[in-house]
């Protein structure tokens, strides 16, 4: 599903040329679940930009479903964005004065759907993650564990088979990160492939392989 | 967002205060117009008024200099040999006539004319009375048509002049009318609610005059108006035998002329006043632009979010340009709202003759409120868009970078 062969990613910032990624092979198949792990600067977050086709590689190849990522148009791009992948941030990035249901149709916005249809899914989405009740509350009404499970939701809503997570147990305490394990576990088992980048043993003891970065390269081959 | 809040307020009200700007400006000289208008019709409607000249040119052997003077034959001529012409009368005047009712006597002027002097020179009859009428020039009747001013100060405001006698000279004259008040900016002989009129042939009955002392004449298809005035000058010049080119051979005053003349100026002055007011609605809307870009500036990291969650970049564009527009819109209908009630209320107060007669009643229409609208548009839209190029440039890697 996802083949990256010599993905290379350098940042030009005028005086400096930093390379955030140098030359990774990488293969995640259909409904695996991965953790990225590595010290900070490795190039972790870059990887997971890059999987998302939110960040585009300056050299290598990527594959995705088959299609190589480099001829999509930008459209095309924030279409992937939209429908086949699900972004989950460490500091949740709600939309402050939004309520919880306006922050998980915004994805729904974006792909065109009418409003009796958003209703229904973002209506769905917010009782699978437990907070049916809690629809009209703003972020700042909720606990950070809940709003991240609104991230969760709204990173859902338009059922892409692939979620990115980077570091989204980082600003929650243990209990509300084991609930967004066991959330992440469900996701899973429904078939979702997830990708997430932690330090949490709890969350990289539960997936299925780990893939460690260091130095923008990869340190333990592309297999578990 | 408490001081963005402030800010987005500050932006409102310099819009709503163009907005108010330009709705008071174009409609003080909307106002001016219908006022002009409306005094320019106190002397006449499309009327052109003809006074004996001299000539100024040598014709057919007669010399430089001879004076001409009309007779109410020329008066049917006229109307005869020029289709055109929608209303014709001959003008008799009489000077320091006695006019008297029970105890009070009054020295002024009476004319004599024919009943297309009614319209014509818009002597319009207030309810109850009537002005000069065809039987009263066939029967030579002695009925007195009395403008409103010139009733009061003989008869008084409270008695009802219709049906009394008052004498002219000595004679009794049957008042049938009194003239509705209306606005007059141009006059001869002095205003029309000062006058007093008697059919034509009564006058000439009691003179015996046959000269004229003006032809007024009427063309209600304006365009017209210069080739009967040639047919005038043909025609006139034939039976005078002056040149037709002999411009000075009669006087001539056209009102139909004068009042495009002054429809150009008005035009003029209408564009210049809505030129100040669309610029102080630009000025205002560089606020909106101003603010717009701060609000990029500061909503870098949710442009960013969007873009993540798979906004495309004309998405994030037609946000902000929708935000700059909600403001423009908001603005207007608050401005438009305060200037409809300022102009309804200098509607209200009645005003009297004096530099507020012209300038006091500004005037609300459609194409104002199209201009209005449309300008507000642009206005929105202009501000938006460059600050919403900025807002869709943003990358989103940069924007989520600080996580």
């Amino acid at each position: 599903m996802i083949s990256m062969e010599q993905i290379t990613r350098i940042y030009d910032t005028g005086k400096i040329q930093v390379e955030a990624l140098r030359g990774i092979d990488l293969e995640i198949g259909e409904n695996e679940y991965v953790a990225i792990m590595g010290p900070s600067g490795s190039g972790k977050s870059t990887l997971m930009h890059i999987i998302g086709c939110l960040d585009t590689p300056t050299a290598g190849q990527y594959t995705l479903d088959g299609k190589s990522v480099q001829a999509f148009t930008d459209n095309q791009l924030a279409d992937i964005r939209n429908q086949k992948v699900g972004f989950v941030f460490q500091s949740f990035n709600l939309m402050p004065y939004a309520s919880a249901y306006e922050n998980v149709e915004l994805p729904l916005i974006f792909a065109g759907v009418s409003t009796k249809e958003r209703k229904r899914r973002v209506t769905d989405m917010l009782d699978r993650v437990g907070l049916a009740d809690r629809m009209d509350h703003k972020p700042n009404e909720l606990s950070g564990g809940q709003q991240q499970r609104v991230a969760i939701a709204r990173a859902l809503s338009n059922n892409p088979r692939i979620i990115l997570a980077d570091e989204p147990t980082g600003n929650l305490d243990s209990e509300s990160g084991a609930e967004i394990l066991s959330l992440f576990s469900d996701l899973w088992k429904a078939g979702n492939t997830i990708v997430v980048i932690t330090h949490d043993r709890n969350i990289s003891d539960y997936c299925q392989r780990i893939v460690k970065l260091k130095d923008g390269m990869i340190a333990n081959g592309a297999l578990t | 967002m408490g001081s963005q809040k402030k800010r987005i307020w500050l932006t409102i009200s310099g819009i709503a205060w163009g907005t108010l700007s330009i709705i008071l400006l174009l409609s003080f000289g909307e106002g001016l117009k219908l006022q002009l208008h409306k005094a320019n019709k106190g002397l006449g409607e499309n009327i052109v008024i003809l006074y004996g000249g001299q000539t100024s040119k040598v014709y057919q052997g007669l010399p430089r200099g001879r004076r001409i003077s009309f007779t109410d034959e020329d008066v049917r001529m006229l109307k005869e040999k020029i289709p055109q012409i929608t209303g014709i009368s001959g003008e008799y005047d009489m000077y320091g006539e006695t006019l008297t009712y029970g105890s009070t006597t009054l020295t002024e002027r009476v004319t004599g004319v024919l009943p297309p002097f009614e319209y014509m020179r818009t002597h319009y009859p207030q309810a109850g009375g009537r002005f000069i009428n065809e039987i009263d020039i066939r029967e030579r009747r002695r009925v007195i048509f009395l403008g409103n001013r010139l009733k009061e100060r003989l008869m008084g405001p409270e008695v009802d002049a219709i049906g009394e006698t008052i004498t002219v000279n000595g004679l009794p004259f049957v008042v049938v009318g009194v003239m509705n008040e209306k606005m007059q900016m141009s006059m001869y002989g002095g205003p029309d609610d000062q006058k007093a009129t008697i059919p034509a042939t009564t006058l000439k009955a009691l003179q015996g005059r046959t000269h004229v002392n003006r032809i007024i004449y009427q063309v209600n298809q304006t365009h017209l108006a210069p080739m009967v005035e040639q047919e005038v000058y043909k025609l006139l010049g034939r039976k005078y035998r002056f040149d037709p080119t002999d411009k000075k051979a009669l006087g001539i005053w056209d009102t139909i002329e004068q009042t495009a003349v002054a429809g150009n100026m008005l035009i003029g002055i209408q564009i210049f006043l809505g030129l100040i007011g669309a610029l102080t609605l630009i000025i205002a809307s560089v606020g909106v632009a101003n603010i717009m870009y701060v609000s990029v500036k500061e909503r870098t990291r949710e442009i960013g979010v969007k873009r993540a969650l798979g906004a495309k970049r004309l998405h994030i564009k037609q946000q902000f340009i929708l935000e700059a527009l909600m403001i423009a819109i908001t603005g207007g209908i608050l401005g438009g709202a305060v200037a409809m009630l300022i102009i309804q209320g200098l509607q209200g107060i009645p005003v009297s003759d004096g530099p507020l007669e012209l300038l006091g009643k500004p005037t609300f229409s459609m194409p104002i409120f199209i201009v209005t609208a449309t300008i507000l548009g642009i206005v929105g839209l202009a501000a938006g868009y460059f600050p919403a190029q900025r807002a869709a440039r943003v990358d989103p890697i940069e924007s989520l970078r600080y996580e």
